[in-house]
């Protein structure tokens, strides 16, 4: 069972899995273990708030930007599995009901980093179920204790192995000599001498350990590569949920958070205005779902309305804000298609709002709202 | 004659997921044609197949939609 030494030859091959975010700490996590003649698989968690690619992919000036995905590249570069794993439905009752709570934003990394250590736990018992001890023996991840605020802190690394349920088969390669050594290293399937005390944000031990590896191209996202710790995002997903009085959300919802221009000239209505061909050209895919407008005499954003008029004051007061973004700002009239999801289309004839007319709280985003209570049910489970 | 799977108006990594989890039911030497919206799918599709062995056997981008044709190898 415990061969003192990882690197000759063992009766049973030990096996990890590796929480892979596609950043660098991840990827030294994993080398490090390799070294040791550990096999590595990576998983990746999709949660539906992941930064890259998305507004590269949809905006038209950024077609030509590399939109590789930094999780699968990481794993080609270590030469590594990875199973990439959609958890964008389970996900939202972290988003919506953190026991841990929200840090700066609406980020809820403690619990994100439980509920994710807690996904590749089951992962873990579900292959050791099936295949023993040709299944998975640990968890790694790139946490270093003080890293991030809110996640990566001295106490919060002894409740995460907790309450995910992982225990002490959660192994963090980066920072292991300033925590209590794990099953892995008691059993001596890794060898504690060759891990790293690694703590604070300062990165130049990550930079130097890269430069040992050879590791010259990485991605490092600043301050995670996650949606919910962008203030401007955070505040519009929580003007979504104040406008919806309840904390809830969809996919759609948080895919259009991070497309065009967003307006909210009254509680009951909001636009989400393109500002440019890809976003006009993603935004057309979601005119079956939504209300929206199109400029018909003049060039103009696609807008869609996300809520519902309540007269038809309303109605003119949107067309006259889209008529605003056209390029008919300055003429006396501006023709304006509104067209129902259905398909039934009306057009309105309006003069654009000027500039001092569009007022400055309407932009959502700017400024952070008061959230709704979190979901009854969900706070049973927490 | 090649299965042809959607996923066009996906953003990155739902194309590679959905072709993850279509390959996943797939047999070795089958084909799967994989259409989308994404252009990003093109680098990631392929990056996926590297990794675990499946083999790329076309891509293309057409008319705005891009296609990635694989043909199926499960390792043993």
């Amino acid at each position: 069972m415990s061969q003192p030494s990882s690197s000759t030859k063992q009766p049973v091959k030990r096996k990890a899995l590796a929480l892979v975010s596609g950043g660098l700490d991840s990827m030294l996590a994993v080398r490090v273990i390799q070294e040791q003649g550990i096999e590595v698989e990576g998983v990746n968690f999709y949660t539906g708030f992941c930064v890259e690619g998305h507004t590269q992919a949809i905006r038209e000036r950024d077609k030509n930007k590399n939109k590789r995905n930094n999780a699968l590249w990481v794993a080609e570069q270590l030469g590594i599995k990875l199973h990439i794993v959609d958890i964008s439905e389970e996900y939202k009752d972290v988003v919506l009901n953190p026991k841990h709570g929200y840090g700066a934003h609406l980020n809820p990394c403690l619990d994100c980093k439980i509920f994710m250590v807690n996904q590749a736990t089951l992962m873990l018992n579900k292959a050791r179920e099936l295949a023993g001890d040709e299944g998975f023996d640990f968890i790694i991840t790139g946490e270093v204790i003080g890293q991030r605020p809110k996640s990566q802190l001295k106490w919060t690394m002894p409740v995460i192995a907790r309450e995910s349920g992982a225990d002490d088969r959660l192994l963090r390669p980066l920072s292991a000599l300033n925590l209590d050594p794990t099953l892995p290293e008691r059993e001596g399937w890794v060898n504690r001498d060759e891990l790293y005390g690694f703590s604070g944000r300062n990165r130049t031990p990550q930079m130097e350990l890269a430069e040992k590896f050879g590791l010259t191209e990485f991605a490092q996202p600043a301050g995670g590569c996650c949606f919910l710790t962008h203030e401007a995002y955070s505040n519009k997903l929580a003007d979504l949920w104040q406008a919806r009085r309840k904390r809830d959300y969809e996919l759609d919802d948080i895919m259009l958070l991070k497309v065009g221009r967003h307006l909210r000239p009254k509680p009951n209505f909001k636009l989400i205005v393109s500002r440019e061909e890809g976003e006009n050209n993603f935004l057309q895919g979601y005119r079956y779902q939504f209300p929206s407008f199109e400029v018909v005499s003049h060039g103009g954003p696609l807008t869609l309305v996300d809520g519902e008029f309540e007269s038809d004051e309303d109605l003119q007061l949107a067309a006259q804000i889209v008529a605003r973004f056209s390029q008919g700002r300055t003429a006396d009239e501006v023709i304006i298609a509104y067209r129902e999801p259905n398909g039934v289309t009306r057009e309105l004839t309006v003069k654009a709002l000027r500039p001092d007319q569009i007022k400055p709280e309407w932009h959502v985003g700017d400024s952070r709202p008061e959230i709704p209570p979190a979901p009854v049910e969900a706070e049973q489970h927490g | 004659m090649a299965e042809e799977l959607n996923v066009r108006r996906l953003l990155c990594p739902l194309p590679v997921i959905r072709t993850q989890n279509k390959i996943n039911t797939m047999a070795t030497n089958e084909e799967l044609l994989v259409v989308g919206t994404d252009p990003g799918m093109l680098n990631d599709i392929p990056t996926w197949c590297r990794i675990n062995g499946h083999q790329v056997l076309d891509t293309q981008s057409q008319a705005g939609e891009y296609h990635v044709r694989i043909r199926v190898q499960h390792s043993e």
